[in-house]
């Protein structure tokens, strides 16, 4: 690791200060970002820590469903969400072992939009509103392949906003070796239609899948799926699942969520 | 009321507090006065030609002390292979050297090529990053086919087709087991690969040089299974330190699974290192470094035949193999896939003929060599799948086909087609034992319940034997070993009647300190507190060939069995003197020597004083003191056996499988704890678990290692492993040695991947997945679903 400066502020606005200045990084639970450093793969001059900052901690009922501050663990969320968005919860609950959920959040996450992580398919399923410094992202407009958000230049998550669907669930396919999403997929039932999000299948990160989107607003059940098929052209291949491995692992992901939610 | 203490009780482990408390004293913990630290510079390449490493801009960056290249070592030796093979031509094995660091080229990645010595270790790494190197990068040669077609392209210049050695065993049978083939009713073919497998001790490999200016004396902590041997390799082979100069200390070393049995280069660099600017260099490994440069385990390909009557009898068996042994011959790299590997496809079974072809391949990956287990799991999964194989294509039941050609108990002492002795046992009885504690009985009903769930139920056996207790001097060097295996031990009755024990074993997780003591209070009648167990100490320890092999009990224990009977020898003499009384008079029993027939006695610890304040003493007969030594070198191999069952359940929709039980019954002779036999039980088959389910070593076509970390290896983690039942019942005691101990320490390892993978196959099989034969390891869901779906 290379030695660097640390900040923690205690408001948005302070953060929003110092992430301005030259080579600073937010870090939130550092289970993606400290791993990095030590191997000396990134190198920020500052970091920023939001750990401090109460207003973008916890879990609340508002106007847009299910309100999460972005610097909310993953163990807060499973537990706290349980009530109102048992599918999200139940997501939390999955990430990771009991030190990931401790010091992982929300933010770090979805901020990462790493290719197999979790989150992104209840964002994106859920139809939620990423809340930032600076302005309002809907989840479709968010997720712009591996890695990559419509995060700007010194612009940070504060807040989550989760529509609360009538159904909901996440079924999760362990890859061997990370146990993160081999395939996940979320699907989510609300009153003007379903959304289906997956993720760890595609080179471009979490997606939608539309045609099974209107087959379920139609039909919802897993019966629903039976004659649809998945463009896997563009999907993963890796040690752990060839691209026609990862879309039979939609299809079935998808009914199982059915049934489950 | 079973035993709380001595022979056979399951005494909990003592070293356990240290280690749950964080009170372990690794080779990391130790920092020494004035230390500095090591880091090395390391290829990015898989194969490539040295032109120039510039290190003059690294030398000049803060903190830096020292940096040293191939070119500072290539006054030394090299790092040896302890086994030599030749090839069935009678072609001498081909041994390139193995330098401390590379020189000339690098011949894989993580090989390295510098070691920077700075006041810290941040300041170490940035200077190697400032090195400058001049490579030019030449083709990788990965795949083992390959290396040996291509002689173009070769790993070491000198060796035009990367073929270490090519060996038959026996040779001299070959003939007659191609007839038997050419004339047999049934032949089973299978070709099947046996995964590369990353070691992964929890506690990576850590080394401290520490050269003393005023003496001359050079000591290393080092994270060794056998400290002795490391010495005996440095000294005699690479650096050409006296032993008398050098000390090799491995204090708590956190597991090696073989991985720490061999000499490594960063060893002897941090003692030069240290020599040069003396002061003491420390390294300790990163997790990425114990990816790329520790012995890796297994990586077979083979292919294999069966013979057999249309009734199941085995007439003859015959097997070619490639071994990789990647890029060097690490030390035990060649004895792994030969005497090791070779010498057990006989099995437990009656098969008359059998003949083992194996090719050593050089490539361009991390060195090879034995892993826990280390040859005879290969073995093993080879046997008991094409056993597997032969059942389905002749439509005989798995457990009859076993019956019918399990070698029986009247036969015994049984002389293998493959050259071993097997001393005793009873195959029979261990797979009876298996089928009534895994209730093979009720499987149809188990799986029935399975269906109903939509999963596909399998049950997979294994019956295995394996040779360890490793080894007899006098039959290893015929067969081409460079060192002896016998072992050491030295018991010391101190003035007050307390006992160091020194032995030459290693404990690196095993609980030797809890078992030892066990084993010497029981024979001595005294307090297992009152006995301590040295280990891992060159300059307290007489000799010793360290722990591997399940060696320990079965030879370092034998010596100290044998240097306890000489102390109670010893303690007859001077209690006869004592007791005024003929010294054949005297009777040893539960820690007092008394005169027989008589109530006169004195205590151990009476005697004990009496040799060390001798008032009242023989010294015109006998020396005082009380301090004895053994070397025990083992008559024969010992053989433990066992057989074992795996219930999986897989799911077909993703290939997911699941192990929904594993019972096994073994006999390791006698047991003198079985709580830690148990254990070492359920951390084989876990490691076995890992191989045939999740463990995949691979790299590219570029010499890449792509699992390179744990986000791609994956390990088997709690929820992988079933609870699983253990037995060890069937107890045909150990015929050559003092205890009738066998080892238990890789019988895991070695009896289950073939039982998960024979569960997986006879699951799709039952589900009407006819075409699937066979799946090579690790069965992970998408080969499992593509299996299904091929
Ligand atoms: C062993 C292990 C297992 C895991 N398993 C899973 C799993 O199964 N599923 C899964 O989904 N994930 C998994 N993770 C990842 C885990 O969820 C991480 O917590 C998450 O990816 C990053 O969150 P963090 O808070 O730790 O972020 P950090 O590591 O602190 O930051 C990650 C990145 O996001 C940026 N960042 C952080 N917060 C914000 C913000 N509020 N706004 C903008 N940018 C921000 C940082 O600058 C950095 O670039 C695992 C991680 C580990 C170590």
């Amino acid at each position: 690791m290379y030695d660097f400066e640390f900040v923690k502020p205690s408001t948005i606005a302070e953060a929003t200060k110092a992430l301005a200045g030259d080579g600073a990084q937010a870090l939130s639970g550092g289970q993606t970002l400290l791993p990095t450093m030590k191997q000396r793969l990134a190198a920020p001059g500052t970091l920023v820590s939001l750990n401090g900052i109460a207003e973008m901690k916890g879990v609340c009922k508002g106007d847009g469903g299910l309100h999460i501050g972005a610097a909310t663990p993953h163990a807060v969320v499973a537990k706290e969400a349980a009530a109102h968005y048992p599918a999200l919860a139940a997501l939390a609950n999955g990430i990771g072992d009991p030190a990931v959920r401790n010091r992982g959040t929300l933010g770090g996450s979805v901020a990462n939009n790493d290719p197999a992580a979790c989150y992104p398919s209840a964002v994106l399923a859920s139809g939620a509103t990423v809340v930032t410094n600076k302005r309002k992202i809907a989840a479709d407009d968010y997720f712009q392949g591996m890695f990559t958000t419509a995060l700007e230049e010194g612009e940070f998550i504060t807040e989550i906003a989760f529509p609360i669907p009538q159904k909901a669930a996440y079924v999760k396919f362990n890859q061997p070796a990370s146990r993160f999403a081999l395939t996940g997929v979320f699907v989510a039932k609300y009153a003007d239609g379903v959304r289906v999000a997956v993720t760890g299948a595609s080179n471009d990160g979490v997606f939608r899948w539309k045609e099974a989107e209107a087959a379920l607003s139609k039909d919802f059940s897993a019966a629903a799926l039976s004659g649809l098929t998945v463009d896997s052209s563009d999907f993963i291949h890796d040690l752990h699942g060839t691209p026609a491995y990862r879309g039979n692992l939609v299809k079935v992901l998808t009914a199982r969520a059915v049934a489950a939610a | 009321m079973p035993k709380d203490h001595g022979i056979g009780a399951s005494v909990k482990r003592r070293e356990d507090i240290r280690f749950l408390t964080g009170q372990g004293r690794y080779t990391a913990d130790i920092d020494l006065h004035k230390q500095t630290y090591a880091y090395f510079a390391r290829s990015e390449m898989a194969h490539a030609k040295i032109n120039k490493i510039d290190t003059k801009a690294a030398a000049a960056m803060p903190g830096v002390i020292a940096i040293m290249t191939g070119e500072d070592f290539v006054g030394m030796g090299g790092n040896p292979a302890g086994w030599y093979i030749p090839s069935r031509d009678g072609a001498a094995m081909k041994e390139p050297k193995r330098p401390v660091l590379a020189h000339g080229k690098v011949r894989h990645v993580g090989d390295a090529y510098a070691i920077v010595v700075a006041e810290t270790l941040e300041q170490a790494k940035d200077a190697a990053a400032a090195i400058e190197v001049d490579f030019t990068e030449l083709p990788a040669i990965v795949n083992m086919a390959e290396a040996v077609a291509n002689s173009a392209n070769r790993v070491h210049d000198e060796i035009d087709n990367n073929v270490c050695f090519d060996w038959g065993w026996i040779e001299d049978n070959r003939a007659a087991v191609d007839a038997a083939f050419a004339k047999a009713p049934h032949v089973t073919t299978l070709e099947l690969v046996n995964n590369r497998l990353v070691p992964n001790a929890m506690e990576p490999r850590a080394s401290i040089g520490d050269y003393d200016a005023g003496t001359g004396d050079y000591k290393l902590y080092t994270t060794s299974q056998n400290p002795h041997l490391t010495r005996l390799l440095i000294s005699a082979f690479v650096m050409g330190i006296p032993e008398n100069k050098l000390t090799v200390i491995a204090p708590d070393v956190g597991g090696g699974f073989g991985s720490k049995i061999y000499h490594y280069g960063e060893e002897a660099a941090v003692l030069a290192a240290s020599k040069a600017i003396r002061r003491p260099v420390k390294w300790v490994a990163e997790r990425s470094e114990s990816f790329l440069t520790d012995a890796h385990g297994r990586d077979h390909v083979t292919r294999i035949q069966l013979a057999l009557e249309k009734d199941g009898t085995f007439l003859a068996l015959r097997t070619e193999t490639m071994a990789n042994v990647g890029a060097y011959l690490s030390n035990f790299s060649t004895a792994t896939p030969t005497f090791l590997h070779g010498t057990l496809m006989a099995g437990p079974y009656k098969t008359p003929l059998v003949y083992v072809n194996v090719k050593a391949v050089f490539t361009n990956t991390a060195p090879v060599d034995a892993y826990r287990g280390a040859g005879r799991p290969e073995a093993t999964y080879s046997i008991e799948r094409i056993v597997d194989l032969a059942a389905d294509e002749l439509g005989i039941d798995k457990v009859e086909i076993r019956r019918k050609n399990l070698l029986t108990p009247d036969m015994f002492p049984y002389t293998s087609p493959v050259g071993l002795v097997y001393d005793v046992g009873n195959y029979q009885a261990t797979l009876d034992k298996l089928i009534e504690l895994g209730d093979l009985a009720g499987f149809e009903k188990r799986a029935a319940a399975s269906k109903a769930k939509g999963k596909l139920r399998g049950l997979g056996l294994s019956t295995w034997i394996e040779a360890c207790g490793i080894a007899p001097s006098h039959l290893v060097g015929q067969l081409g070993a460079r060192v002896g295996l016998y072992d050491a031990a030295t018991v010391r009755v101190n003035a007050t009647g307390t006992i160091s024990v020194m032995t030459g074993a290693h404990s690196h997780g095993q609980g030797h300190e809890t078992v030892f003591a066990q084993i010497v209070a029981e024979r001595l009648g005294i307090a297992e507190s009152a006995v301590e167990i040295v280990h891992g100490d060159t300059s307290k320890i007489p000799f010793g060939m360290g722990s591997y092999g399940s060696r320990s009990l079965a030879v370092a224990g034998s010596a100290m069995v044998n240097a306890v009977d000489k102390i109670i020898a010893k303690g007859k003499k001077i209690a006869a003197h004592m007791l005024e009384a003929a010294e054949g008079d005297i009777e040893f029993a539960d820690g007092k020597f008394s005169v027989a027939g008589t109530d006169k006695a004195k205590t151990f610890g009476e005697v004990a004083f009496s040799a060390y304040v001798p008032h009242n003493y023989p010294l015109e007969t006998l020396e005082p003191g009380l301090d004895e030594t053994s070397f025990y070198d083992p008559a024969n191999f010992t053989y433990p056996a066992g057989a074992y069952a795996c219930e999986v359940e897989v799911d077909p929709a993703t290939g997911h499988v699941e192990i929904a039980s594993f019972t096994c019954a073994d006999d390791f002779g006698n047991v003198m704890n079985p709580m830690i036999v148990a254990g070492q039980v359920h951390g084989g088959v876990g490691q076995g678990i890992g191989q045939a389910m999740l463990e995949n070593t691979t790299y590219d076509a570029n010499g890449q290692l792509l699992s390179a970390s744990y986000m791609d290896y994956a390990m088997p983690r709690a929820e992988d492993v079933p609870f699983y039942t253990v037995d060890h019942s069937c107890n045909t005691p150990c015929t050559h040695n003092p205890l009738g101990v066998k080892g238990c320490g890789e019988a895991g390892a070695i009896g289950s991947p073939p039982a998960v993978v024979n569960a997986v196959v006879d699951a799709l099989q039952r589900g009407g997945y006819k075409h699937v034969t066979h799946i090579d390891m690790p069965v992970s869901p998408s080969r499992v679903w593509s299996a299904i779906n091929g």
